[in-house]
């Protein structure tokens, strides 16, 4: 198997006027499986895939995809890559059929099969009008028209949003189907934590533009813990914790989450003396959510060397 | 064979775990036999909308705890009726369940004689069905 990423960047940085997009960037995507790029609003995600593109050049710092500089994409290393926006560029007079024989010219690899098992995945007609669809059929014709030609790598901007559950779903298990050989990798960014939770092997979490973890998705829900603590009174004052991201305080309770959750951090929670104190599990989607409150300490990131314990 | 897993995306249990309890559980319950075959990684994932590599894991842990194994070129198959949780995993799932009871009969005005006058006449009503103390000790 091919070791070398297929995309890697480094000090990749974006600015808009003064305010830097991306900052700062230093992300590897390895070849293989599916990788999820998360984050909130604005936060520097669509910014990333343009540039990995070469559709917006950077202010500073750099990247490769598939081997190739990100400022200097050739036709060959674009034909190899299939990127899906959120804004479908489809022509509204054609059947879903004439959509696909259209698409098909352009890529030797064409795959009619997959185009067609697609399509027939959202339930479309080959003989519908591009215009009668709706906003889930023209991402479901969208997906067929990119996976057909078989991509190295797929790029998906933000692909569910204003899906509903049953086309969420389809969008789901054509990425499930696409892992079908193990060199293809998918680059996806998403708000949705149950599809991240059901597909994705390594996410990357950008926060205010900069990169916050890079890592195996069972990494990141390993490094966040919480943990409940017990008081016969109020809760004491909470002592300064590394990798504190949250704590919550209630009569005679105290709900502490952590990153890098160690030795150190059990010991420093001891020394409050608490009557009782135990692990509580949490969900993804809560973990995220502390991962990017407001109120953490925010000098850490989680990578796949520095998680390991 | 008919094996339901059900998973639960923002559950606080990762979807591997799922897996393996609910393999576990088939087992315990006879659902699934000594012999039986399990779906290939490929198609259980397809068949539960998940990454294969996360069925994979389910599988080496289930591997690795002597409940399955892999025979070559064939697939996966279950080996040997295993006892499913350690006494610790087992009391931890147990909790819930009675603060859940306790709760519920609180709301609906049971005083603590009549809740345990109640548990006691059910328990004596499924006695045969539970495990001799006797064979479980035997990890």
């Amino acid at each position: 198997m091919n070791e070398q990423p297929v995309i890697r960047t480094s000090g990749l940085t974006r600015y808009f006027g003064a305010h830097p997009a991306v900052y700062e960037l230093n992300l590897e995507v390895p070849r293989g499986g599916v990788f999820a790029l998360l984050g909130r609003n604005g936060s520097g995600k669509s910014t990333t895939i343009r540039m990995l593109l070469g559709l917006l050049e950077p202010t500073r710092g750099g990247g490769s995809i598939l081997g190739y500089d990100i400022r200097a994409l050739p036709p060959e290393a674009r034909a190899r890559i299939g990127y899906l926006t959120e804004e479908h560029q489809l022509y509204g007079w054609m059947s879903v059929q004439e959509c696909g024989d259209f698409q098909s010219r352009f890529y030797p690899t064409w795959n009619g099969k997959i185009f067609r098992g697609i399509i027939g995945h959202f339930s479309l007609r080959p003989t519908a009008l591009v215009k009668s669809l709706s906003r889930g059929e023209r991402a479901g014709l969208c997906l067929a028209l990119t996976l057909a030609p078989e991509p190295e790598l797929l790029i998906l901007d933000d692909p569910a949003v204003g899906l509903d559950p049953v086309a969420r779903r389809s969008l789901v298990e054509s990425m499930i189907y696409l892992t079908r050989r193990s060199d293809r990798t998918i680059f996806f960014s998403t708000h949705q934590l149950p599809d991240v939770e059901r597909v994705a092997d390594h996410i990357a979490v950008l926060d205010h533009s900069v990169l916050r973890a890079c890592c195996p998705l069972e990494t990141f829900r390993n490094s966040v813990q919480q943990v409940r603590l017990r008081f016969p009174g109020a809760p004491p004052p909470l002592p300064k914790i590394p990798g504190l991201l949250q704590a919550t305080r209630s009569e005679g309770e105290l709900r502490v989450t952590c990153v890098h959750y160690n030795g150190a951090t059990e010991a420093a929670l001891r020394g409050l003396a608490p009557t009782q104190m135990e692990p509580v599990p949490i969900s993804l989607e809560d973990a995220f959510i502390s991962y990017l409150g407001d109120r953490g300490e925010k000098s850490f990131i989680l990578s796949e060397t520095e998680a390991q314990p | 064979m008919n094996l339901n897993i059900a998973i639960n995306t923002g559950s606080t249990t990762p979807i591997y775990k799922q897996i393996t309890d609910q393999v576990r559980l088939a087992v315990a319950t006879g659902k699934l036999n000594v012999g039986d075959q399990l779906p290939s990684v490929r198609a259980m994932a397809e068949e539960l909308v998940v990454n294969p590599n996360t069925v994979g894991r389910a599988y080496t842990d289930l591997a690795h705890e002597g409940l399955i194994e892999s025979r070559a070129g064939r697939g996966m198959f279950i080996t040997r009726k295993r006892k499913m949780f350690t006494r610790e995993e087992g009391r931890r799932r147990l909790e819930p369940l009675m603060e859940g009871l306790i709760g519920e009969a609180m709301v609906l005005d049971f005083t603590l004689s009549e809740l345990r006058e109640a548990f006691e006449k059910k328990l004596s009503q499924c006695q045969w069905n539970f495990a001799k103390g006797g064979n479980r000790n035997n990890e």
